[in-house]
């Protein structure tokens, strides 16, 4: 590989840096009491509190997940802290309340957390280590009933909801880390739109994994009631640190009748040096649920960050006429592992499902697509197309496809593409030849391959996620 | 005569270690053709590609002088925009990139280089649209990837579409005969023909004599072994067309022996 396509894979992670503000943390390991003590500082009812013992239980009897193509050492779930939240003296009246020290981190990010000053239309809800620090917008939101809060929040203040659908899709046992999840998860995102409710604006909530040697366990559930229509968008950073942290989150989403819910995901934890040293283990359960009639529930993913990405945001097609859809883009570089896919369920009729996935591996990383379509025997006429593409750079990256498909039902009908291909020397020397920087070819080719993916981000967000692919690949995409 | 645009000088060059140009010297005036012609392996390719800036060729002696400066000293991009031009004996594939907007970056990257106007998408399609009759493109081309799915002579129509484009002062066609059947042999080789002007001046990398019936050059080098043996007028293509290479190379022997 020639020296500038590789310094242009090389660039400095920019969300590296850790904010300097006090904690108050669980103390390290999980057992019965752990949980017991994040539920008692929750202030959670009874039932919350039963559905993490219950979780832990199981979780006691699983077995970690083996069968993906990623590799790390045994993680030690006994040294780790289960709970941090940055120190508040109080409740939070308003933005202006917020620790300026946060404040600042976020604006460093470029979180907008002023709603004054923020971005056009995006309500945002930022969570902080194990906790919610703030929601912008909420006023404006309430005025149409849709509720976006925090997790703890709605738990408090929406606890019939939160019993209904918690666990309706993702439950508790669902996999070793998604039950893990179920017993210490801290805080997340809550959405609820109303019945034929369209969400005025975009919403979205960010994470930041702070603190060295926590967790994080989020949980988000967005409910989408009949003939509603919501956009969702979660971003993630991480400092660096040369140890590696877990983060585990379970997403669950609910659309009922004529409802459609995008959720759009750009990932950028840290992913660890060009060694492989430190990162983030992001061990994700997501999963939705087209319960209704012509309901359709749409993943975008762009994920660049983490040293591990596992995971696989799924769709359950069970009214008829339902509709999935995957869009991805997983770029790896250095050492970074990825193993990323989705599943599609199909057991209602003339249920449909697409699937675009594009891998990109750079460096020594290895970037896997791991995809299932399952058609149940109630599947009448129903319908699945999978495009998975890959792009290598350099040639000591590695590129796996692995569908999986399922077909029970005679009147499915399913089909799988898949291409790899190479940016090479020669590609770069013609660019160049017509005067075209390698930056800009890079951008170009990268651009070219993941248009599929950019078009279906919300306008905002496809800028930001073509603006971090470049950083990822040195400012060459835009 | 025309100003000088190139001056190869002694030029000695590797690949992978292993010595391609061994003394190459070729001096290229304004308003001149020159075919350079020669056995496979010889370093035509070579030459053409090192002369655009390929990474992969190093150079271990001479110089290379273009309007006077090293042209050496520049990055691949810079000879670009400083008007050297090379059409690719293979041109490369590049999914999922217009060739409109792969056109357009290119020649919006070399005006803003000269001082011309960069154009915005439906002026360049104006622009783009006439330069496609030159070569006998359909407009259908430009929303397809970069050459990819082209048959070979789509290909070359392509390169010489871009030539058209960047408006190069010294244009290099690597083989850009090669592959081609007599039509698009004499599109191409028309387009070229429109190109040329005093101003500017192209190098024709080939094998046959039959591209030069229908672009007709000043001079005709023929290469061995990594340096010009012998140089003549176009009716030394005519020459080498019937008595193949082997006597160059007697003559060359006899030279040396003498």
């Amino acid at each position: 590989m020639s020296a500038t396509l590789d310094s242009l894979i090389n660039r400095p992670y920019t969300a590296g840096f850790v904010t300097p503000v006090e904690s108050d943390s669980a103390p390290k390991g999980l057992s019965e009491d752990t949980i017991r003590l994040i539920s008692a500082k929750k202030n959670e009812p009874e039932w919350l509190l039963e559905f993490r013992l219950k979780a832990h239980k199981h979780w006691l009897t699983l077995q970690e997940p083996q069968w993906a193509s990623v590799h790390h050492p045994k993680i030690d779930f006994q040294d780790m802290v289960y709970y941090s939240a940055p120190k508040t003296k109080k409740k939070l009246a308003s933005m202006d309340e917020v620790d300026p020290e946060l404040l600042r981190t976020f604006e460093k990010l470029g979180v907008p957390m002023h709603e004054r000053k923020t971005l056009a239309n995006v309500a945002v809800d930022v969570i902080f280590d194990s906790v919610s620090v703030a929601t912008t917008y909420k006023k404006k939101l309430a005025e149409v009933g849709v509720i976006f809060c925090s997790f703890s929040e709605a738990v408090q203040e929406h606890p019939e909801l939160v019993k209904k659908y918690l666990g309706s899709v993702v439950p508790q046992g669902d996999n070793y880390y998604a039950a893990l999840n179920s017993a210490v998860f801290t805080d997340g995102s809550f959405c609820y739109i109303p019945k034929n409710t369209r969400c005025p604006m975009e919403l979205s909530t960010y994470f930041r994994i702070n603190n060295q040697e926590s967790g994080q366990f989020e949980r988000t559930l967005i409910i989408a009631e009949e003939g509603s229509h919501v956009s969702y968008l979660e971003g993630c950073t991480a400092p660096r640190f040369d140890t590696n942290q877990l983060h585990a989150a379970v997403v669950e989403l609910v659309a009922l009748d004529n409802a459609e819910i995008k959720y759009s995901t750009v990932q950028n934890w840290y992913a660890g040096d060009e060694n492989g040293v430190g990162g983030i283990y992001n061990f994700v359960t997501k999963r939705g649920m087209c319960r209704g009639v012509n309901s359709k529930i749409s993943w975008t993913q762009v994920e660049t960050g983490s040293a591990i990405t596992w995971k696989y945001p799924s769709c359950v097609l069970l009214g008829d006429n339902s509709i999935g859809e995957f869009y991805s883009v997983a770029l790896t570089n250095h050492r970074q592992q990825a193993d990323t896919g989705t599943k599609m369920i199909h057991i209602g009729k003339n249920t449909k499902s697409r699937i675009v996935s594009k891998g990109i591996s750079a460096g020594e990383s290895s970037n896997s697509y791991r995809g299932l379509v399952r058609m149940t025997p109630t599947a009448h006429g129903a319908r699945n197309h999978s495009q998975c593409d890959s792009l290598l750079i350099g040639s000591r990256c590695e590129a796996n496809t692995f569908p999986y498909i399922e077909v029970r039902n005679p009147s499915a009908r399913v089909e799988h593409e898949a291409t790899t291909s190479k940016i090479g020397e020669d590609q770069m020397f013609y660019f160049s030849s017509r005067g075209i920087g390698s930056e800009e070819a890079v951008s170009m080719i990268i651009n070219g391959f993941c248009k599929d993916v950019f078009m279906q981000l919300p306008m905002e967000f496809a800028v930001e996620a073509t603006q971090l692919l470049g950083l990822k690949l040195e400012g060459s995409v835009g | 005569m025309g100003k000088i645009l190139l001056e190869v000088r002694n030029l000695h060059a590797t690949v992978a270690g292993v010595e391609i140009l061994k003394g190459f010297d070729l001096t290229v005036r304004a308003g001149e053709v020159h075919a350079i012609m020669g056995p496979n392996g010889s370093g035509k390719s070579t030459f053409s590609k090192l002369l655009a800036g390929h990474p992969a060729y190093t150079v271990t002696g001479g110089e290379v002088l273009y309007q006077g400066e090293n042209l050496l000293a520049l990055s691949a991009e810079e000879r670009s925009r400083a008007g050297v031009f090379l059409a690719f004996q293979y041109p490369v594939e590049i999914p999922g990139v217009s060739n409109a907007s792969f056109l357009r970056l290119a020649y919006n990257t070399v005006q803003k280089q000269r001082g011309g106007e960069e154009l915005d998408p439906l002026e360049f399609d104006d622009l783009v649209r006439e330069k496609l009759k030159l070569v006998e493109m359909e407009a259908s081309f430009l929303e397809r990837s970069v050459n990819e799915g082209f048959s070979g002579g789509e290909k070359k129509r392509n390169e010489i579409l871009q030539m058209a484009l960047l408006e190069p002062t010294l244009a290099v066609l690597d083989e850009t005969d090669s592959g081609l059947d007599i039509d698009a042999l004499r599109i191409v080789a028309g387009g070229v023909n429109k190109l040329l002007n005093p101003g500017n001046a192209v190098i024709l990398v080939t094998h046959y004599q039959r591209l030069l019936n229908y672009i007709t050059p000043q001079f005709v080098h023929v290469m061995e072994d990594g340096r010009i043996v012998k140089t003549g007028g176009k009716e030394l293509a005519l020459e080498l067309e019937e008595r193949g290479y082997d006597w160059v190379r007697e003559e060359q022997a006899a030279r040396q022996l003498a």
